[in-house]
């Protein structure tokens, strides 16, 4: 029952509608570049862009997954979810909150993959099994691949959600039964933003769509087609237990002396050191915590093929580079190697170099936090 | 003359899943239920570390996220006879408490009330009669004519937008939709709010977990540390923030989910009599409040319930290889002993080998194999699980608490105790436990508080953590009531790794194709009878299946070893007949 008004409210249209000022209005294109992390001058431009964009139609496909990104796109909170889908965009299919079920639902989806041909951004929200021909994921009848290849045809780009659509997920670990394949291995003439992590924090989610339609282009991407706004730095990086890292002091086991003081969970499996993601600087639900703040490490869940990367709580070999310096290109690269049991290590070698030097300095009477650094 | 309507997708579901049924006289006289996506998980786990496997099987369910991270700790402990800290048990059953809350909620207003509530309907409402209706059912503060009168403007702007975005091709104007334009509005209303409020409650899961969906649990206990003196912990903010979350969340479920529930189901009560299914009942118990060791504890009580009858409640043991086992005679797997063969979990097989027709298809060949669920059973009974189980299982036991709630709710609809077995009963057993439950998840933080001021600051227990102090080979099962229904995990360890692991959840139960005997399981058996108006618009049978809350990648992915998900419920007659 899509009706067929041809003009359909634009953002500014909608926010005015809503009740808004014209100063709400450029208060909240402020914010969004603010937090788009643009400069003052783009403020216009995104402004110009919501007074005149209709609302940007989305297919959003659920192939192999568990609907943890879904899940955590409607946890944003700036935007919020309602605000998203009722004045944003159009979410004109998706299997987890549409009204429409069986014949109804396909039907909503050709309409729109008819009317706005080349215009429509592409979801996706899980793997796709290419195994024996793609039996094991079907819906309505026909393959997530042959799904995929039609909805991908007159897509304008695609977005990856999640660690499934991005790298394969917890489907494609070893021995992967069904060949579950991310999103960019099988469609290659589209431009496709994949958003990584089990799920992705419902921020960034929610930030990759507000630049689409503010900008009205895709966001600056990395070498592997990640948002540089949100994947650009390690977790380590940004983690504020670093300090006890460069110190060297580290949870020996859960639970214990060093834990309840909040040291650092490298020792104990934390892959902060190799993972790209906004978890230290962002974190998640509104800023509340992320895995290490709540006592357990991070294990990389927004990296190529991290189940596969070695036990979560056996300490990494290596921790490529130091500081915020290293080039995220390069060292996603980088495979996170584990060591079982063997204790010494290049890291541990350095900090304990660095400890040495930390101490010497505190005896000259310099300031501690300036050596840490 | 029957004919044969297909609803594929199923959607405001969790994962893949189709319905074939056959109307005659505009009657369902038969169904099938068909998941039909699979991942393997089961397979990927052997030979990892046990202490890991929470994480990949966590991923089974992103919706009812936590429950397959509590329940493979609980099995891995089991095997290795791991006994957690009370502060540790009262942080998962806080983290459970308000999984419960959050997703019976979204459950309810997300995946279930586009049902019942008409939103075009809206457009012609009064708010300032909803306004009136409203401060007369509940104290929820958002309640002014104003305050509807905003949402309705809102909803006709969104409509007359020509994109319907999420609305698009609804059951609009289907003369099962019985509400009041204002009573739908009400609801409408609280659409919106409860998907800004769900937000928030998990916040519990952030500061325990990391993060949510997927926090992070440990074998052994939790690994958020408890310091009340130290940034680093677990301390007096910390806390004071889960408190009052919770506190939020139980006026959420009081104030809007319980009064919107009571008065849409007051329009509805026909469905009292419609998706009775075969009545048997099965819970597993949860909730520990003296450690998950002692089950005469759990504040949900375990048993099963035969043909309806709530005066013998009859133990389970998952132990026992005679109890509960799983069948593949109408799932896409093979067993090495053939296809009669039924296996108990910890000798379970997930050889995935699809045999179902050629991709596309209009229907599936049902005299055949269908689903990537396997056919569990208990005693050789098919089981429904879930809220009215538990709900049913409770009253049984004669808990003044279940009683109470349910007597009550019964009053106040004016219906017979006999309507709590139906789809209606389904749905009201839903919002009746969230109230139990919100209840017992102030007790728990009570009683974290109480540990903690008492000195009690362990959170893991670390002894058994090192495979060094493992024996050669051990096994173990976990169990809990996930939001869903019963869920258990069994696994097998040897040398340290992961010999065999099955999962058998909710879904698989509900969920499930027939048995070698012809039985129904519960999905299947309560479409039949149910009056379908328009088989072009499968609208009563989604209310049924939504009355289960399916979560079709944990009915896949829990059982398969190669990780198909079960997720088709064609919900709709779509297909050539």
């Amino acid at each position: 029952m899509n009706t067929k008004n041809e003009k359909p409210d634009t953002y500014y249209e909608s926010i005015i509608k809503n009740g808004f000022s014209r100063r709400d209005f450029m208060k909240f294109t402020a914010f969004m570049a603010a937090y788009m992390g643009y400069e003052t001058s783009a403020i216009g431009q995104i402004s110009n862009a919501l007074k005149t964009t209709p609302r940007l139609p989305i297919i959003w496909e659920h192939y192999q997954e568990c609907t943890c990104c879904s899940e955590s796109f409607i946890r944003t909170d700036h935007p919020i979810a309602a605000d998203i889908i009722l004045d944003k965009v159009s979410l004109d299919y998706t299997l987890t909150l549409m009204a429409a079920s069986g014949h109804q639902a396909e039907a909503a989806k050709k309409a729109v993959m008819e009317k706005y041909k080349g215009e429509y951004i592409l979801c996706v929200e899980g793997s796709v099994p290419v195994g024996e021909e793609g039996v094991f994921c079907c819906i309505a009848g026909k393959t997530a691949l042959d799904q995929l290849k039609e909805a991908a045809a007159g897509a304008k780009a695609i977005i990856a959600w999640g660690s499934c659509a991005s790298n394969g997920c917890v489907q494609s670990a070893k021995p992967n039964p069904t060949n579950a394949t991310p999103i960019h291995k099988i469609i290659t003439d589209k431009p496709i933003i994949r958003v990584p992590g089990c799920p992705p924090i419902g921020e960034v989610m929610a930030g990759v769509i507000v630049h689409v339609i503010a900008f009205g282009k895709l966001p600056e991407l990395d070498r592997q087609g990640r948002p540089k706004a949100f994947y650009a730095k390690r977790v380590h990086d940004s983690c504020y237990r670093r300090p006890y890292f460069d110190a060297g002091l580290f949870v020996e086991e859960f639970d214990d002396e060093n834990a309840r003081k909040g040291y650092c969970l490298y020792k104990v499996g934390c892959k902060g050191p190799v993972t790209y993601n906004s978890c230290g600087s962002m974190k998640w639900n509104n800023g509340v915590s992320y895995p290490i703040q709540s006592g357990h490490g991070c294990f990389g869940c927004s990296e190529d093929n991290f189940w596969d990367n070695g036990p979560i709580y056996e300490r990494l070999t290596n921790v490529p580079g130091f500081g915020i310096e290293a080039n995220a290109d390069k060292i996603g690269m980088v495979a996170a190697g584990v060591v079982a049991g063997a204790a010494a290590t290049h890291a541990i070698a350095s900090t304990m170099s660095k400890r040495k030097e930390l101490k010497e300095r505190i005896t000259s009477g310099k300031d501690l936090e300036k050596q840490v650094e | 003359m029957s004919e044969r309507i297909v609803v594929d997708p199923i959607t405001r579901i969790e994962g893949h899943l189709r319905i074939e049924a056959e109307i005659k006289d505009g009657i369902i006289v038969d169904a099938f239920s068909s998941s039909t996506m699979v991942r393997g998980i089961e397979e990927i786990v052997k030979g990892r570390d046990p202490r890991d496997v929470w994480a990949f099987v966590q991923r089974t369910c992103g919706v009812c996220t936590t429950v397959h991270a509590l329940t493979s700790v609980r099995t891995v402990e089991d095997a290795l006879g791991i006994v957690v800290p009370p502060n540790a048990e009262m942080v998962r059953n806080i983290m459970e408490g308000t999984l419960y809350m959050h997703d019976h909620v979204v459950h309810f207003y997300h995946l279930h009330a586009l049902d019942w509530v008409d939103v075009v309907s809206v457009l012609s409402a009064d708010p300032a009669e909803t306004s009136r209706i409203a401060q007369s059912i509940s104290s929820w503060p958002k309640s002014s004519p104003g305050y509807f009168s905003d949402v309705k403007k809102r909803i006709k702007r969104f409509v007359d937008s020509g994109q319907l975005g999420i609305f698009a091709n609804g059951y609009w104007g289907h003369k099962q939709m019985k509400l009041p334009a204002e009573i739908n509005l009400l609801a409408v209303a609280h659409y919106l709010e409860a998907l800004e409020w769900q937000k928030e409650i998990v916040k519990v899961h952030t500061i325990f977990g990391g993060k949510n969906p997927h926090p992070n649990y440990l074998v052994g206990g939790m690994a958020c540390a408890v310091n009340t003196d130290d940034p680093g912990g677990i301390n007096a903010e910390r806390l004071a923030y889960v408190g009052q979350l919770i506190q939020e969340g139980k006026e959420f479920v009081e104030q809007v989910y319980i009064p919107d529930l009571m008065a849409i189901a007051s329009f509805y009560k026909d469905w009292g009599a419609i998706g009775q299914g075969f009545g048997n009942y099965m819970s597993y118990g949860d909730f520990p409040t003296n450690g998950y060791n002692d089950p005469s504890s759990f504040k949900f009580p375990s048993g099963v319930i035969l043909d309806r009858d709530i005066s013998n409640i009859h133990p389970i043991d998952h132990r026992d290889s005679t109890e509960i086992v799983e069948f593949v005679n109408k799932s896409w797997y093979e067993y090495a002993g053939g296809d009669g063969a039924s296996l108990h979990p910890w000798d379970g097989e997930t050889n995935i080998k699809y045999s179902g027709p050629k991709p596309p298809y209009d229907h599936l060949d049902i005299d055949q194999k269908y689903s990537f669920v396997k056919t569990p059973r208990w005693k050789g009974k098919p089981m429904e699980v879930g809220p009215l189980a538990r709900v049913l299982m409770g009253y049984a036991h004669g808990r003044e608490e279940f009683k109470e709630i349910v007597d009550s709710a019964l009053s106040t609809l004016n219906v017979p105790v006999t309507a709590l077995f139906s789809t209606l009963g389904r749905t009201a057993a839903r919002g009746l436990e969230t109230q139990l439950v919100a209840n017992w998840t102030t007790e728990f933080y009570n009683t974290l508080m109480t540990n903690i001021k008492n000195g009690d600051q362990r959170m893991a227990n670390s002894e058994m953590r090192d495979p060094a102090t493992w024996p050669k080979e051990c096994k173990g099962v976990g169990y809990m009531e996930a939001p869903r229904g019963a869920l258990a995990h069994w696994i097998v360890i040897k040398d340290g790794k992961t010999a065999n692991y099955q999962q058998v959840v909710p879904s698989t139960w509900n969920a499930s194709p027939r048995d070698p005997s012809g039985a129904r399981s519960a999905y299947e058996s309560t479409l039949i009878g149910t009056p379908v108006a328009d088989p072009e618009q499968p609208l009563e049978i989604i209310r049924t299946i939504h009355s289960f809350d399916p979560c079709l990648a944990c009915a896949v992915h829990l059982y398969d070893e190669h990780g198909k998900h079960i997720s088709q419920v064609q919900n709709t007659t779509s297909c050539n007949v």
